[in-house]
């Protein structure tokens, strides 16, 4: 008879001890591993709880139901007791439409929401080029988005029909030809205008066909006269054909077959719809201007060179204010006299041009970051200069300089708040003042700012997210 | 045999000034000067005719006329008595000191919540990012509204600081009290703080059109002058340490020379705070700073910071983790490895970017115009501009001053980016 003094079998494992595992590990790595870390996570804490315990109250207390601010305290009181503090939300429920849409005509609501919606549809192919999943995900919501709000805004039957036949039709050709939908990426700033200011629907028709001019004359007269020369031609007979075609035709066209909607003014329009048309207007725009201009910058011709680095460092040596105030009051004394066009489209350009400088530096420094033997190999296989920007330099130019790029995209877009100051109705100043002025609403703060800047603060990080979805889809090297 | 012949002689086309790479370049400099003197000239046509048919002129001579409109905060003398210039110069130095305290205040916040961010403690982490990301995506005019409407409706009125017998008696406590151990006094009318007197004040002098108070310029004489000693005693103490291997006992002489001389000259002109004190319905004595200089300020600051940060984390994580190894491999402690490896480093990669947040921080200055801060942009291309209606002089002329100023800190940042670059051999 034996008997083992040792043990035939191993024991199994114990666990780590606890202060090696689960939520103390983490605690005692990530919030307690130095004296001075334990500090931080007080204070962290001690922060926390203000900023909860002052607000919690406020906003469990929210009134949605009320016709004024008094009214709101009254119920706060008779719910929490007198003295409790609780966020009046009624403000928002009743003037809503204010901060989205300015003194838009309620019975035309459908047509900025329309716009909006085919904002995304026409973004779609130039943000997800080709990428079938991802364009029937952005096409489809939209398709969606279009039936629920256009329903809710009550839209005419048959615009609410084309509309959403519009939608199916684009999601259709998505799934096709993925490639054809940039197609209404083109025609969507022209419909784009028509949907919000109204009018004739000739107008912009007439107006976009001088485009088709400039092509035709351009196809026509290279054969004959060669490519650059043929491109001069063309301008020029697009430039003629807006001067002094374009109006005769349009309004000879509305004579015979009349077709439009209700004209809007430019002075109703304000809110959160006049700070996405003057941003996105500004950022598509802003982009090739910018692009130009820091080629110029980076040009080897003195004259093109001093040109584009007066521009830049002119535009971004003063505030845009001074900027907006030149749109205002001193486009009057540049133009011919008795020229007067619209405040929007004014403030539009100076936007465009305030973005486009800090645009073109962001991009210079794209350019420079560019090894040299880009532009050598581009040189020796003996690319001229368009193709070896278009097809070597800017994509990988563009490419470093994304980030830069969409913060200057989303400093535009905030500064379209700014526009307040040369008497447009902005939702921050604009829209929040007049709410405030009103007697009912009198005193009321924290509301109005809290549900301005939320917005602002949805599409201004969502665009910085996307910029980082970008930068990991372009990202080609192996790290 | 066949000769050699000359190379081809060059015959000069007009299609070589398109096609010819060699003359495109001169041909498309010439049009765009072309159209550019075109575009100018039109400008300035259209500009003579406008004023000649609105019947004005284009000249400064406005700038010497009565102004005649109050300007709350003045830094230099100023009465409505005197001339739109001196107005200009007021709002000037309006927008030049929010700038200033503006690019201060954000830059210490900045660098604190940059480093912060990166610290890992990860609830100050997310905190930090929370801030960050806040601040960021939400437009400036907001935080200088929200800051403005907060301090002017939130705080008591300056009656709420009353302490009369009555309440004394029956125990009760005023329903506001000052802050900062009873030296300033946040009211709804702005913010009361002390002033520092003189009791043998120097006087003053006057600059050009600037007055510049002798007590203060002894103040930054005196103190100038202890940090420069302070430096020869430091470089003697080194010397000496270096020819004898013994260093000398500094420090009670370092504080001797920094602070003795200040303290002297303090009972020297009998410096001391005068506190606020409330009289009769309002605060008298000290200074009253208005809601719309600190609202802007806040505002600037915060929004500022946020941006510092991001610039200061993108710095600090651009140095590669083989420095920080590579310092210690030598022996370095980590706080020399920080100030002598780690941060000389990250400045060159944070000063470029800081320098630009600064300017913006500047430009966005004239937005105190939302909460009524008369600086150059209320004065001159405000109150000015609509009294004596010349839009086209007041413009240019407010620009041309945005514009001198951004070149002067941009010219002054980059000597000193300059001095910190990598020397690249």
């Amino acid at each position: 008879m034996s008997v083992s003094f040792t043990r035939k079998e191993m024991l199994p494992p114990l666990p780590p001890p606890v202060g090696e595992r689960g939520v103390v590990k983490w605690a005692r790595e990530n919030l307690f591993s130095s004296p001075l870390n334990i500090a931080l996570t007080v204070l962290g804490v001690l922060i926390v709880w203000w900023l909860v315990s002052a607000s919690l109250p406020w906003w469990l207390n929210s009134v949605w139901n009320a016709s004024s601010l008094g009214e709101c305290r009254e119920i706060v009181a008779a719910r929490a007791g007198e003295g409790a503090t609780g966020a009046c939300w009624a403000m928002i429920r009743e003037r809503w439409h204010q901060f989205i849409f300015g003194f838009y005509p309620p019975s035309e609501y459908w047509r900025p929401v329309l716009a909006f919606g085919l904002l995304f549809a026409a973004l779609a192919p130039v943000l997800f080029s080709g990428e079938k999943r991802n364009l029937l995900i952005v096409l489809g919501s939209v398709t969606v988005f279009l039936a629920v709000t256009l329903w809710l805004a009550e839209t005419p039957v048959v615009a609410l029909v084309l509309s959403l036949a519009l939608a199916v039709v684009l999601v259709a050709v998505s799934q096709i030809a993925p490639g054809k939908v940039l197609w209404f990426t083109l025609i969507y700033p022209p419909l784009c205008y028509w949907l919000l200011w109204g009018g004739s629907i000739w107008s912009p028709i007439v107006a976009m066909a001088g485009f088709a001019v400039l092509y035709a004359v351009f196809r026509l007269a290279s054969p004959l006269i060669g490519l650059a020369p043929a491109a001069g031609a063309g301008v020029v007979a697009a430039v003629l054909w807006w001067l002094y075609l374009d109006v005769p035709i349009a309004s000879f066209l509305q004579s015979a077959l009349p077709f439009g909607i209700d004209a809007i003014n430019s002075d109703r329009f304000g809110g959160f719809l006049l700070a996405i048309v003057i941003g996105v207007t500004g950022i598509s725009f802003s982009l090739p201007i910018g692009i130009l201009l820091a080629l110029g910058r980076q040009s080897d011709m003195l004259i093109v060179k001093t040109l584009s680095v007066g521009f830049i460092e002119f535009i971004r040596g003063v505030p845009l204010i001074t900027l907006l105030f030149t749109a205002s009051l001193l486009l009057q004394y540049f133009l011919p006299p008795g020229t007067n066009f619209d405040i929007i489209l004014r403030v539009i350009i100076l936007v465009t041009f305030f973005a486009a400088a800090y645009l073109a530096e962001v991009i210079r420094g794209g350019l420079a970051a560019l090894p040299r033997g880009q532009y050598e190999a581009a040189d020796a296989l003996g690319l001229d200069y368009w193709r070896a920007q278009r097809l070597i330099i800017l994509p990988q130019a563009l490419k470093i300089s994304i980030p830069s790029i969409v913060s200057t995209f989303i400093g535009l877009f905030k500064d379209t708040t700014l526009v307040a100051f040369v008497g447009l109705m902005d939702p921050l100043k604009g829209v929040t003042q007049i709410v405030r002025a009103d007697i009912n609403w009198k005193g009321i703060y924290w509301e109005p700012y809290i549900f301005v800047g939320a917005i602002f603060f949805v599409f201004c990080f969502g665009m910085s997210r996307y910029s980082m979805y970008l930068e990991q889809k372009l990202k080609t090297d192996h790290r | 045999m066949a000769m050699a012949t000359d190379a081809p002689k060059e015959t000069f086309r007009l299609s070589m000034l398109v096609y010819d790479t060699r003359y495109r370049s001169y041909t498309i400099q010439i049009v765009v000067l072309l159209l550019f003197a075109m575009a100018v000239a039109w400008l300035l046509n259209n500009t003579v005719e406008n004023l000649a048919v609105r019947g004005k002129e284009f000249n400064f001579a406005f700038l010497w006329q009565r102004a005649g409109y109050d300007i709350g905060q003045q830094l230099i003398p100023y009465t409505n008595d005197d001339t739109h210039f001196r107005a200009l110069l007021v709002g000037l130095v309006n927008t030049l000191v929010v700038a200033f305290w503006g690019c201060v205040f954000a830059t210490i916040l900045g660098v604190i919540i940059g480093v912060l961010r990166l610290s890992n403690n990860w609830l100050i982490g997310r905190l930090m990012t929370v801030y960050v990301e806040v601040f960021r995506n939400v437009p400036l005019l907001l935080w200088i509204l929200l800051s403005y409407v907060i301090l002017s409706e939130t705080t008591p009125q300056p009656r709420d600081f009353r302490v009369t017998d009555e309440m004394i008696a029956a125990g009760e406590e005023p329903k506001a009290s000052m802050i900062l151990f009873d030296t300033v006094a946040v009211t709804n009318r702005g913010t009361n703080i002390p002033a520092p007197l003189f009791d043998r004040s120097l006087g003053s002098i006057q600059i050009g059109f600037l007055p510049v108070s002798l007590n203060l310029l002894a103040f930054i004489v005196v103190i100038i002058a202890s940090v420069w000693a302070n430096r020869r005693l430091l470089a003697h103490a080194k010397a000496v340490q270096e020819a004898t291997g013994d260093r000398p006992v500094t420090w009670w002489k370092s504080l001797l020379i920094l602070f003795g001389p200040v303290i002297a000259l303090k009972f020297a002109l009998g410096l001391h705070l005068e506190i606020p004190e409330l009289k009769g319905f309002n605060f008298q004595g000290g200074i009253l700073v208005a809601h719309s200089f600190t609202a802007l300020l806040i505002a600037l600051s915060l929004y500022t910071a946020a941006f510092i940060a991001e610039i200061v984390r993108a710095g600090i994580l651009a140095i590669s983790r083989g420095q920080t190894e590579a310092a210690f491999a030598l022996g370095l402690r980590p706080n020399r490895t920080m100030s002598l490896i780690i941060l000389p480093q990250a400045l060159r990669v944070i000063i470029p970017p800081l320098i630009s947040q600064f300017l913006n921080l500047t430009k966005n200055t004239s937005l105190g115009i939302a909460v009524s801060y008369l600086d150059l942009r209320g004065t001159l291309g405000g109150i000015t501009l609509n009294q004596t209606g010349r839009e086209l002089e007041c413009m240019l002329l407010m620009m041309l001053i945005y514009l001198s100023i951004s070149l002067m800190i941009s010219a002054v940042m980059n000597i000193y980016n300059k001095s910190v670059q990598l020397k690249a051999r």
